[in-house]
């Protein structure tokens, strides 16, 4: 089967500004596929590309199979897009904001009712049908902005940090009906800066930053090339973390001296810990996990904050 | 159907949620307009203008005024809140719409809006008996031809702004000017010659010149060509300068 989106050396300049430097990127049908990176790391950029809506500047872009920038609008008559910022309609209702959407595809209005009252069934909002978006809370807006990206029954369906400002409750219904989409065998496409969203949804993932791909697989295997088994934390009673650095030379196959606690990367954690307390170094707490995306995407980013 | 036509179709649908707060504004204030201007001042002006009762003269000013206005409040805060706050528009553009689509499916719904409040005057000033002429009839399709000459360039210079202070700056340095010395309450040739030019150079002063050729019936002659043509050249310029402003906002 072929490449739903096929990207080669993709690049995207604003002026002097490179916010897409140079990517290859592959999506199957079928795959749930996640874009990772901080702020600014040309995760947005990248998805306005696939999305039709940004002219690459360079390299090759395919989208299920067609050019963007010749085929835009018949590209875009099978995408579902979901953007980081809800743009509902607030002064239509629920249903109506579903119904006009799908009439942009040139849906038939019966059809159109039938799938929106499908989709509120699906995204769990038929009882909101009839009132108005501006009431609703963010997590029904987000769902119905989801419902609004599947009117057309999609190929592949871009959602732009999907539950970025939810409730952890709204995050995880959003997730569910998500997870839900790929057992249907839609195709999508995310962006998230959270790990945990990276870790439940995403088969294969890239993880960008500045502009280009540092990582590329499924989450377990970017665990197993980028970190360790498991993590200890460990905090001391001190001012300075870093006076424990040397005294913990050689526990841990890397060691990261953060201002309020030390990290070992390590295989075996128990291990690790019980030479720790042998060298008498007695943290004032010590956590043994397992290593997580988090640790990747920090490793590979870096701590620095992004603005 | 083609794509705007959907759009022109949201809007409608939109415009059957919102209807009801514009409705009464779009009855009374003709009926305002008209008992101030018209009996009021009309009172004064006895003798009337060019051997015409002042309310027969002011009614068709009054109506092209009226589109005017319609299709600048349409292309102003809904254009603005369109790209700045409820972001319709990249709604719209992540559909399969092309930019053309996107704006002129608003643009049609703006005439629409421009016809609706055009023909609420125009029942008015029938009930009132102002018109003179069969020509009458050509004021709605007039009507809609001064509206996309206003709204097309609007639309542009919303689409250009970010924030709507700039729209505050354009009613009052272009919009109140434009009502002012447009030839809607006194006949052009009483105002100083710089101020003239201004009314030449708007598109508001060539539609009210050939609204009131139309409800008086009087013969706009050659004049009556170059005003279609200007006020064409207004829309022509007005579509592709907004598209460019809608495709560098949407498309980047």
């Amino acid at each position: 089967m072929t490449a739903l989106i096929h990207a080669r050396g993709l690049i995207k300049r604003f002026g002097d500004f490179t916010a897409v430097d140079g990517i290859d990127v592959d999506v199957q049908p079928g795959e749930a596929f996640g874009f990772l990176g901080p702020n600014g790391a040309g995760k947005s950029s990248t998805m306005r590309m696939i999305g039709c809506v940004s002219p690459p500047t360079g390299g090759v872009l395919r989208i299920l199979g067609m050019d963007p920038r010749r085929d835009g609008p018949a590209i875009r008559a099978r995408l579902g897009v979901c953007p980081q910022l809800d743009n509902l309609d607030v002064e239509l209702t629920v249903r109506e904001n579903l119904t006009t959407y799908a009439r942009f595809f040139g849906i038939p209005r019966p059809t159109a009712r039938r799938r929106a009252a499908e989709l509120l069934e699906f995204v769990q909002l038929t009882e909101r049908a009839g009132s108005k978006v501006e009431p609703l809370s963010g997590g029904m807006k987000r769902r119905l902005t989801i419902a609004r990206a599947l009117v057309n029954e999609p190929d592949l369906v871009l959602l732009d940090e999907p539950t970025t400002g939810l409730d952890p409750q709204a995050r995880h219904l959003v997730w569910e009906r998500l997870f839900r989409l790929k057992q249907q065998g839609v195709t999508l496409v995310l962006t998230t800066h959270y790990m945990d969203e990276a870790e439940q949804l995403c088969d294969r993932l890239v993880v960008m930053d500045g502009g280009r791909i540092v990582a590329e697989g499924s989450p377990r295997a970017l665990i197993e090339r980028h970190s360790t088994r498991e993590v200890v934390e460990l905090r001391f009673a001190a001012e300075d973390q870093g006076v424990f650095a040397g005294k913990l030379a050689g526990i841990a196959d890397r060691t990261e001296v953060l201002p309020d606690r030390v990290l070992l990367y390590v295989s075996d954690g128990d291990d690790a810990l019980a030479e720790v307390h042998r060298r008498a170094l007695n943290p004032a707490s010590a956590l043994v996990r397992r290593s997580s995306l988090e640790d990747v995407f920090l490793h590979l980013t870096g701590r620095t904050l992004v603005d | 159907m083609t794509p705007s036509a959907y759009v022109l179709e949201y809007h409608l649908v939109n415009y059957r949620r919102t209807w009801r707060s514009s409705a009464l504004s779009t009855l009374v204030l003709p009926l305002l307009t008209m008992l101030g201007f018209g009996l009021g001042v009309g009172g004064y002006v006895r003798t009337g203008i060019d051997g015409v009762a002042y309310l027969d003269w002011i009614v068709p000013g009054l109506i092209a005024s009226t589109a005017a206005q319609t299709a600048l409040g349409e292309a102003s805060w809904p254009v603005m809140s369109s790209f700045e706050w409820l972001k319709v528009y990249f709604a719209q553009a992540a559909a399969p719409l092309r930019v053309g689509d996107i704006l002129g499916g608003h643009l049609a719904f703006m005439i629409f809006r421009v016809l609706l409040s055009v023909t609420a005057f125009l029942l008015v000033a029938a009930a009132f008996g102002t018109f003179r002429s069969i020509w009458t009839l050509a004021v709605l399709p007039l009507s809609a031809l001064v509206g996309l000459a206003v709204a097309a360039p609007v639309a542009a210079y919303t689409a250009s702004v970010r924030s709507d202070s700039y729209l505050a700056i354009l009613f009052r340095f272009a919009v109140l000017p434009m009502s002012l010395f447009s030839g809607v309450f006194f006949p052009i040739g009483s105002l100083p010659e710089p101020l003239r030019w201004v009314a030449w150079a708007l598109p508001l002063w060539h539609g009210v010149d050939l609204t009131r050729a139309a409800t008086l019936g009087l013969d706009p002659g050659a004049a009556g060509w170059w005003h279609l043509l200007y006020l064409l050249a207004w829309c022509v310029a007005g579509w592709f300068l907004a598209h460019r402003r809608f495709q560098r906002r949407l498309v980047f």
